[in-house]
């Protein structure tokens, strides 16, 4: 008995000690920044595969949720700072949540009418809506600058004022670890049971008792009220809100995350949320061209992992508990230099194409590329980048087909041993 | 015995065709019931209108009474009917057990709760573990409903019909391409699990028909021809004509 409850819990101690042990491995102010950002993104692309994953509704306007319970957590927090009410930093993500939900029940009431692309449709509607008030309703949103607020003139909270970036971390982290607890929770209930029914078959769960609009508008409640605590979080954290954090940019960003992680697993938006944002902060230290990778990488695993990371990762943990993995080795390490070569080549295009057309006017054609002082309006080094993609997209034609056999001896001995 | 459903001079047109003409018909409780008439007659459109896919154009159509007429298929499910399909409707990512479980938890009073946890539920384990011996599915419990065999489907499509303890049952066809094994089988499970129910049925298997039915009503154009017990329907010349004859029965 013990054994099975300890069992159940490892994961989540594992996970809380992960968090609590985080900041003592990565200690930089820098990573302390940015292991916060994804604590609030980690909340925010969980709450969009509530939609997503669970429920399979594609939202295109998730951020007005992020975005409005930010808004409402950053008036919010300058009236308790103004009135000097006694209600420390902790629990201003709460009201952003109720605000999310409140926003949440407001919309859905309209777009959980119908699912597919009504849905999508009318969530990308009310997104363009909302984001174009930001610019109509200025005292609420703040023009083009936004809101700013100041979190240390709240109420201490046990004596911490939430000044240093790792008490930040902290309040984000353990947030986090809630939030991550409740909608796992949320899965394994009947709600979360029939919210997989009538993604799968909305028309069966009808005929079983259920109504598929009010479960969508249920979902979308949920959805709308934890995006609203990842808004309240960042508000905490960036201490500024602006109408970016609304619109279309963001919605498309979780979207990112929560598909490229793996919308068809539970942790799959974790892993989004953890690899994007670790992207994004280091990507645009190193190219003014990010936003395209990003695009890119979703376009690759659209077309080539529709299960995500996770879908992969769970693809090869299974080989790995039958001991299969090891029959995959010889033809990755066969495909390895054909990927690197091909990704190399598509980088070094990209980036040669962005200095040549965007940067070359104002400072001139040369510039640096791995390291090495390169030309982009000379002849070389397109050439190198071409043969390298070219040589890429040849031999990983040529050599894919040994990862297919290898693939499925590997299938086929898995469905051996789970027929036995 | 009372009516646990009648139809009164039920009309379904689509524009100007008109598909259920004036239909009127009383299913007693506990009665197995079989709808039989050839192809276009209108079987399907009246499954539609008495589980609440589509609304009926006039006419009343009553469940223990109480109309029924026009309300939601969930609405309808609530007061006590439950339908299978003629083209297997289930949840194909979910596990059989999943398939089942779901299916009991109305019923059970679990409503849209979301602060119970779903493993924590004796009453929706036990009766999905029930079910799955019922319908002889226990083997494939954790099996994807999508991945199983078509005949392991048709009988999760009754499992999941007959989930809810729905007191009228509706079967829209559920031997259809299935061979005489599965046939056999598959009366066998239907026989079971309507024990005690109201059973209303679409079937094209003359075989599975007069094997079950305690009565049958023939649908032609939209109307019923005859309504009587399976021998004497057997007997009657007008359905000979119309659809027996046709069939090669």
């Amino acid at each position: 008995m013990t054994s099975t409850i300890l069992r159940a819990l490892s994961p989540w101690l594992l996970l809380a000690l992960l968090f609590a042990l985080a900041p003592q491995a990565f200690p930089s102010a820098s990573a302390l920044t940015m292991m916060s950002v994804m604590g609030v993104m980690i909340i925010f692309a969980l709450s969009y595969n509530i939609l997503l994953g669970q429920t399979g509704l594609l939202s295109f306007g998730h951020a007005v949720y992020y975005g409005l319970g930010g808004f409402v957590t950053i008036h919010a927090m300058n009236a308790i700072i103004h009135a000097k009410l006694n209600l420390p930093a902790p629990f201003l993500p709460l009201i952003g949540g109720l605000a999310g939900l409140a926003f949440g029940a407001l919309f859905g009431l309209v777009s959980t009418k119908r699912a597919g692309i009504v849905f999508s449709m009318i969530s990308l509607g009310l997104g363009e809506l909302v984001s174009s008030s930001s610019f109509i309703l200025r005292s609420f949103f703040g023009g083009e600058e936004g809101i700013t607020t100041n979190r240390t003139k709240l109420a201490p909270f046990f004596g911490h004022k939430f000044g240093p970036q790792i008490e930040v971390y902290y309040l984000v982290a353990v947030w986090c670890f809630v939030c991550i607890v409740a909608m796992y929770a949320l899965t394994r209930t009947p709600f979360g049971r029939m919210c997989n029914a009538v993604r799968d078959n909305p028309e069966r769960a009808e005929f079983i008792g259920y109504s598929p609009r009010m479960l969508r508008f249920i979902s979308f409640c949920f959805a709308a009220f934890f995006a609203g605590v990842a808004g309240g979080l960042a508000v905490l954290n960036f201490e500024i809100m602006n109408a970016q954090q609304l619109g279309a940019q963001q919605s498309s960003l979780v979207l990112v995350m929560a598909y490229v992680g793996g919308a068809g697993f539970f942790f799959g938006p974790i892993i989004g949320a953890v690899i994007m944002t670790f992207l994004q902060i280091t990507l645009s230290d190193l190219t003014s061209a990010w936003q395209l990778y990003f695009g890119l990488l979703f376009i690759a695993v659209v077309l080539y992992a529709p299960g995500g990371v996770a879908g992969w990762l769970m693809l090869h943990a299974e080989a790995a508990r039958r001991g299969e993995l090891w029959r995959l080795a010889p033809a990755y390490a066969l495909i390895a230099p054909a990927f690197a070569a091909g990704l190399i080549g598509a980088v070094m295009i990209v980036e040669l194409a962005h200095h040549l057309f965007d940067q070359a006017l104002d400072e001139g054609s040369a510039m640096r590329l791995f390291g090495v002082d390169v030309d982009a309006a000379s002849m070389a080094p397109w050439l190198v980048a071409l043969l390298l993609l070219g040589a890429g997209i040849g031999l990983g034609r040529l050599l894919w087909p040994r990862v297919g056999d290898a693939w499925g001896v590997v299938a086929a001995r898995l469905n051996r041993a789970a027929a036995a | 015995m009372s009516a646990a459903l009648s139809l009164v001079d039920l009309h379904k047109s689509f524009g100007l065709t008109q598909i259920i003409r004036g239909l009127s018909l009383e299913v007693a409780a506990g009665e197995r019931h079989a709808i039989i008439g050839p192809n276009g007659a209108g079987k399907s459109t009246l499954f539609h209108l008495i589980s609440g896919r589509l609304k009926p154009t006039s006419g009343e159509i009553r469940l223990n009474g109480e109309r029924i007429g026009g309300l939601r298929p969930y609405e309808i499910n609530r007061r006590g009917l439950a339908r299978s399909f003629q083209v297997t409707n289930i949840f194909p990512k979910l596990s059989v057990y999943e398939n089942l479980r779901c299916a009991a938890l109305w019923s059970l009073g679990h409503k849209y709760s979301f602060w119970t946890r779903i493993e924590g539920l004796r009453d929706a384990r036990a009766r999905a573990e029930s079910l799955m011996e019922r319908i002889g599915l226990t083997a494939r419990r954790d099996a994807p409903a999508g991945v199983l065999s078509y005949a392991e489907q048709r009988a999760l499509e009754i499992g999941v019909t007959i989930a809810g303890d729905a007191d009228v049952i509706m079967l829209d066809e559920p031997t259809a391409g299935m061979n005489n094994t599965e046939t056999e089988q598959a009366v066998a499970l239907i026989r079971k699990v309507t024990e005690g129910k109201t059973l209303v049925m679409v079937e094209h298997d003359m075989g599975v028909v007069f094997g079950l039915a305690d009565r049958i009503s023939v649908l032609v154009y939209g109307q019923i021809i005859a309504c009587d017990t399976p021998a004497r329907i057997r007997e009657n010349d007008a359905v000979r004509e119309a659809y027996l004859g046709q069939a090669g029965h």
